[in-house]
């Protein structure tokens, strides 16, 4: 518990400074390692001859960011296929085949990560360096600039001073926020926690994979195959960028990725550190203190509920072996070496902010900590991904000051600008979009007979479908696990639950942003929302836990829910 | 203030007659014309709910199984619709009671139409725009239009429900005179200004009919959100049994529809043609006709109010609060100048002279031989010349020191100071002098209105900013500001100040609402969010505002603004209410639906009802009936008390977000526990 306490401080301690750095780098602002940044970026602008002074409206940052996207996916997507044409592949890994190939390009475009995969078998070092890692690093500093733009068009953009109403609005410019954000902040972050991972005893090797002779002759093997490479580059880049996707088949749970107790501490306060410094950033950022403290109040009372909820659940004992003498915590699916506590810990951050990484298997956790996780999930902005958790809680946030804003007895305004039909229709279509994706796909995975391929009847087998769904459209990529995911059907049905979760869920509220930017500005005054304050926190929160129960409680009951009750009921 | 006394054929009429009551049960069903329920995409799936399930009855009837029970939710269903459609039948039948007294007063017009020298009598349908009609005493005004010639006193009874008369007279900001009013005295010629069917009478009376009744922009928003949700839990039903086959869960259809029109928000999907038809009948009881419905949800907006200080913030007339003498004359001598020269004056600051000086002690000779002088434009003073040939003149300090130099009266040092001091005071000073000296000054104040001060302060508290306007000089106006407790005011403003100042503050964001009378006031009525126009001003006016107060009372622009405000306070009171019921719901079907399949689900039924079957009716039942439960609300507005915006949110979601998780658990359990007792457990 003091363990827990401890790693959360320090997180929180260190996303404060980290926040103010991002606002700082997303603003502009003249700083010392301008010296050592400017040129390398200077060459970047020439070599995409990118005018860095040029702003954007929210159609060119948004064209931007699907153009560079679309490329980098196709790149990946060559580069997983023909990956034993290429170098640096000392394993002689053959290449993907092609839904697997773009499945797994277009989980890591996403900033999802989700594996139907296991690595260390089926990527070259090439391909992880190349293919993975590149995508790890610039595709939560992509989701960033976006929620960047989103909140330069909330407050009318950087031209807001002397545009007129209704005059197109300058939300920034994409290539300079993301060269700024990867070169200033991610690459030197990864740079500290690859080493200090490395120095826990995480590979860092270009060497193929070791061998070694087993001890325990009942293993019954001759030898072993150990497979090794540039893993502690990745697992950093995996952590810090609410990326998820690990080296190994068992993510973080394998020892090369997580050898010690520092490494597992260091690993979740990564995990959690720059989504919460998202949240620090948006007051210096726009100036307003106290929206800090309202998008911090909301996302750390869920965060500290959902946490509560899972360490309680793994600490009741397993049903499968209930009435043991000396009952215990649920240990099934879980290193010994992290307990119920620290795996517990592990699955409430990791589905919190988007990662995915995990560290026990979430299909053995206990029925409650899995609705925790799934619940978490399809929030999805309880700290988010990097950029889109914000954005995700914006749209909460839209949304409440239309449902709430009205009792104050004015048509409702974000930051004095109106929420009319044309936003509205914007907004909602978002909420139906995510139902109808993963309610419709889930619905026909188990009604196609064969498809789903998964290892469990009932209610869990439910679970497990509607946790994958649920996964890949909240960005996530953590797993259930127990389905024949190698098919067709996941990749391609996976695939598009991925695109449809990442590029309407940042566009649309980008689309929002721009349109309520050239909106006449109404100054506030008594008589408008104080969005920023206790009244207001509380009632996102019941709009949050609202709209999230009532679309999917028949869905979590007929899973998670319904097992729990029948644990329950005996 | 009360309407009901003093307008008594206002709405008030049409409460609930046992007619209007007929005609909502009558329009509930016509209403359910497909076309008609598409417009409200929430009740259309109740009603495509009703038809499926009425559909499976009668197959299981066909099949010779089962089939009461589908029938009886269907039937909930159907009433669950004709609740809805109540709801909006009610509130336009209200309307059409105060339509229909309207029109009443309009019966059978006739116009003398004056034409080369000769009158011609027409039906009132024939006269067109610019036609010159003749009207005396006694006859009605056959068509809205404007005098051109002549004064009369016309009774508005018939339009605003007030009974004493007012004047309208050519070339004033006072010509305007509208169909069905009656002239009591004189004669007035009247150029016509509408088309036949056109008038303002007419348009009111479609407004309130709702023949111009759109969606308004707020309305439109929250269809789109309330279709949106209604879509997820379509998705979420629709779904449900594909996920629970996998369980080897089987789902009976009749139990998923009762389970979709749980969820749908139809308490607000229901009631939200209602409230903003009710919003404009409450103008409408107020004796305001908004254009339409969007301008009274504007006013809930407004951030600045543009008053004119005379009529609004203060009493019309000035009042003498003080006689002030200068230097060489003793205040007896001033009292009694005073009052000499303003006995025959009969304006009202006049009359109060003659009243303070007669207070204080003045008294005065016979002046039935003296001559008086009428206050003029050119001369700038009034007075008496008297038999004895002494002259007194009253006037401002310009007038009077322009006299005084002609007739070589030295004007004394101390003049200056005492016209200062009153200036200063809010009052507006007038100074008195004879033929021989200049006697002193009489300072007339203006009387703030009593409730005024807290009737800004309580629109302060709502974020609303006063700005009064005065043609007053700066000293005077800020005394009176403060007195009364605008926020800013406008000095010696022109016409042209007050659209120069409603420019500059929608220039800074802010939504401005102005009342105005005068032609010269179009331009700022038209530019402003909210204009209410006088209806004694003149046309031109009443076509720039975008509302128009029968009552001719500027004040009547708070009321707007609160009017406004309950709308929509209304309607997010509702929403939140609706939204907040599904909890309980599902709390009652969940269980009904899984309790068979899963034994464990028993644990979500923390009410207890007593079973499956009747744990769907009660949330049906509960479901149908909170519509026209919450009808009453709905037409009333919820309670609106001024407050800042934090204070309203905080009550409004206790009261609707909380109230709303609460009250369903409540009511559902006794709907169940009736049901128990009737037909038993089931």
């Amino acid at each position: 518990m003091a363990e827990i306490l401890l790693i959360l401080a320090l997180s929180v301690l260190l996303a404060w400074p980290l926040g103010h750095y991002l606002a700082r780098v997303l603003k502009g602002t003249p700083s010392r390692s301008d010296a050592l940044f400017v040129p390398i970026e200077s060459t970047i602008y020439n070599l995409l001859r990118i005018d860095p002074r040029r702003g954007m409206s929210w159609r060119g940052y948004a064209l931007a960011f699907l153009v560079s996207n679309a490329l980098l996916c196709v790149f990946a997507w060559l580069v997983f296929m023909f990956q034993h044409w290429l170098p640096l592949n000392p394993d002689g890994i053959p290449g993907m085949r092609w839904d697997l190939a773009l499945h797994t390009a277009i989980s890591f475009i996403t900033n999802t990560n989700q594996q139907h995969y296991s690595g260390q078998a089926q990527l070259s070092y090439l391909s992880q360096m190349v293919g993975i890692v590149s995508l790890q690093v610039l595709t939560p500093m992509m989701g960033l600039g976006i929620a960047a733009a989103i909140l330069r068009g909330l407050f009318g953009g950087l031209n807001a001073a002397t545009a007129q109403e209704g005059e197109e609005r300058n939300l920034g410019n994409y290539w300079v926020d993301v060269t700024r954000l990867s070169l200033r902040v991610f690459l030197p972050l990864s740079l500290v926690l690859s080493l200090a991972l490395t120095s826990q005893g995480v590979p860092s090797t270009f060497a193929g994979a070791q061998t070694a002779q087993p001890i325990d002759a009942s293993a019954g093997m001759a030898e072993q195959t150990i497979p090794v490479g540039p893993v502690a580059a990745m697992v950093a880049t995996k952590q810090l960028g609410t990326n998820g996707g690990g080296w190994y088949g068992p993510n973080s749970a394998v020892p090369l990725e997580n050898p010690t107790p520092l490494a597992n501490a260091l690993e979740i306060i990564a995990i959690v550190v720059l989504p919460i410094a998202v949240v620090f950033m948006v007051g210096p950022f726009t100036g307003r203190r106290r929206l800090t403290a309202l998008v911090f109040g909301v996302m750390a009372t869920l965060s500290v509920v959902s946490l509560g909820l899972a360490q309680w659940s793994e600490y009741q004992p397993n049903a499968a072996v209930a009435g043991l003498a000396a009952p215990g915590p649920n240990l099934e699916g879980k290193e010994v070496r992290f307990g119920a506590s620290g795996s517990a810990l592990w699955a409430a951050v990791t589905t919190q902010t988007s990662n995915g990484s995990v560290n026990a298997m979430h299909d053995s956790l206990n029925p409650l900590a899995g609705t925790v996780a799934l619940v978490n999930m399809l929030i999805n902005s309880i700290w988010g991904g990097i950029g889109c958790g914000l954005v995700g809680h914006l749209v909460f946030l839209l949304l409440s000051i239309f449902i709430a804003g009205l009792m104050i007895g004015r048509t409702p305004e974000v930051f004095g600008r109106k929420l009319e039909t044309g936003e509205v229709r914007l907004l909602s279509f978002l909420i139906v979009l995510q139902s109808l994706v993963i309610l419709g796909f889930t619905a026909l995975a188990l009604v196609i007979p064969g498809v789903a391929a998964n290892s469990n009847p009932g209610l869990h087998g439910i679970a497990q479908v509607f946790y994958e769904y649920t996964s890949a459209y909240a960005n996530n990529g953590s797993g259930f696990e127990g389905l024949g995911d190698a098919s067709y059907w996941w990749n391609l049905s996976a695939s598009a639950t991925l695109l449809l979760g990442r590029y309407p869920c940042l566009l649309i509220p980008l689309l929002v942003a721009g349109r309520l930017a050239r909106k006449r500005q109404a100054p506030e005054s008594a008589g408008s929302l104080n969005i920023e304050s206790a009244t207001f926190g509380a009632t996102m929160i019941a709009v949050i836990v609202l709209i999230t129960v009532l679309s999917y409680l028949p869905a979590l009951v007929l899973g998670t829910v319904g097992e729990q009750l029948m644990l329950a009921g005996g | 203030m009360d309407t009901s006394s003093r307008h008594g054929i206002k709405v008030h009429a049409a409460r609930f007659t046992a007619q209007a009551m007929q005609e909502a049960v009558r329009d509930a069903f016509v209403k359910l014309a497909p076309r008609t329920m598409m417009k409200n995409p929430v009740m259309f799936v109740v009603l495509v709910g009703t038809v499926l399930t009425t559909g499976l009855s009668l197959q299981a009837l066909a099949k010779g199984q089962p089939w009461a029970y589908t029938l009886v939710v269907a039937l909930i269903l159907f009433v669950t619709v004709l609740f809805a459609n109540f709801a909006e039948a009610v509130a336009e039948a209200r309307g059409r009671g105060q339509a229909a007294s309207l029109r009443a007063a309009r019966s059978q017009l006739v116009g003398r139409r004056w034409r080369n020298g000769q009158f011609e009598y027409l039906p009132a349908a024939e006269l067109r725009p610019d036609d010159i009609v003749v009207v005396s005493a006694n006859e009605q005004i056959p068509a809205d239009g404007e005098i051109v010639e002549g004064v009369a006193s016309i009774n508005e009874a018939a339009v605003t429900g007030e009974s004493a008369p007012v004047l309208r007279e050519a070339g004033t900001d006072r010509s305007g005179v509208i169909a069905g009013t009656t002239v009591l005295s004189d004669e007035i010629k009247v150029r016509v200004t509408a088309q036949p069917g056109a008038s303002f009478l007419d348009r009111m009376i479609a407004l309130v009919e709702g023949a111009q009744r759109q969606k308004t922009p707020n309305e439109l928003a929250l269809t789109v959100l309330l279709a949106a949700l209604t879509l997820v839990f379509l998705i979420v039903v629709v779904t449900l049994p594909a996920l629970a086959q996998f369980a080897d869960v089987k789902i009976d259809v009749v139990v998923l529809v009762a389970l979709l029109v749980c969820l749908i928000p139809t308490t607000i999907g229901g009631l939200l043609p209602a409230i903003g038809i009710a919003g404009m009948n409450r103008a409408l009881e107020a004796n305001v006709i908004a254009k339409s419905g969007k301008a009274v949800e504007l006013a809930g907006d407004i951030d600045t109010l543009l008053l004119d200080k005379t009529g609004t913030i203060t009493l019309g007339d000035r009042r003498a609060t003080e006689f002030i003498a200068v230097a060489g004359a003793r205040v007896p001598d001033l009292r009694e100048a005073a009052l000499l020269a303003s006995l025959s004056d009969p304006t009202p600051e006049g009359k109060s002279i003659v009243a303070l000086a007669q207070a204080q002690g003045a008294s005065s000779g016979d002046i039935s031989s003296s001559t008086f002088v009428p206050f003029s434009a050119e001369s700038r003073m009034s007075g008496v010349d008297l038999a004895s040939g002494r002259r007194i003149r009253k006037g401002a300090r310009s007038a009077i020191v322009a006299w005084a130099r002609v007739g070589s009266v030295a004007v004394p040092a101390d003049l200056d100071a005492a016209v200062d001091r009153i200036a200063r005071g809010g009052a507006t000073p007038l100074v008195v002098a004879d033929d021989t000296r200049v006697l002193g000054v009489i300072a007339l104040a203006d009387i703030v209105k009593h409730g005024v001060r807290e009737r800004f302060a309580r629109l302060r508290a709502m974020g609303v900013r006063t700005v009064m306007i005065t043609g007053d000089n700066p000293l005077t106006a800020a005394a009176i500001a403060a007195e009364a407790g605008v926020d800013d005011f406008l000095a010696e403003a022109k016409p042209e100040d007050k659209l120069a100042r409603i420019r500059a503050e929608q220039a800074e964001g802010r939504l401005v609402a102005m009342v105005g009378d005068g032609t010269n006031d179009a331009p700022a009525l038209a530019q402003a969010d909210i204009g209410l126009a006088m209806n004694s001003g003149t046309q031109a006016a009443k076509e720039a505002g975008n509302m128009v107060d029968l009552d001719s009372d500027p004040t009547k622009l708070l009321s707007v603004v609160e009017i406004g405000k309950q709308l929509l306070i209304t309607r997010g009171a509702l929403t939140t209410f609706s939204l907040a019921n599904d909890v309980s719901k599902y709390f009652a079907i969940i269980p009904a639906i899984f309790v068979a399949a899963i034994p464990g689900m028993a644990a979500l039924d923390i009410m207890h009802l007593s079973g499956p079957v009747n744990a769907v009716l009660a949330a049906l039942i509960f479901n149908a009936a909170i519509i026209p439960a919450l009808i009453p609300l709905a037409l009333r507005g919820v309670s609106f008390r001024p407050g800042s915006a934090e204070s309203l949110l905080r009550r409004n979601l206790l009261l609707f977000g909380v109230g709303g998780v609460v009250l369903p658990f409540i009511a559902i359990k006794l709907i169940d526990l009736v049901l128990a007792a009737v037909f038993g457990a089931r």
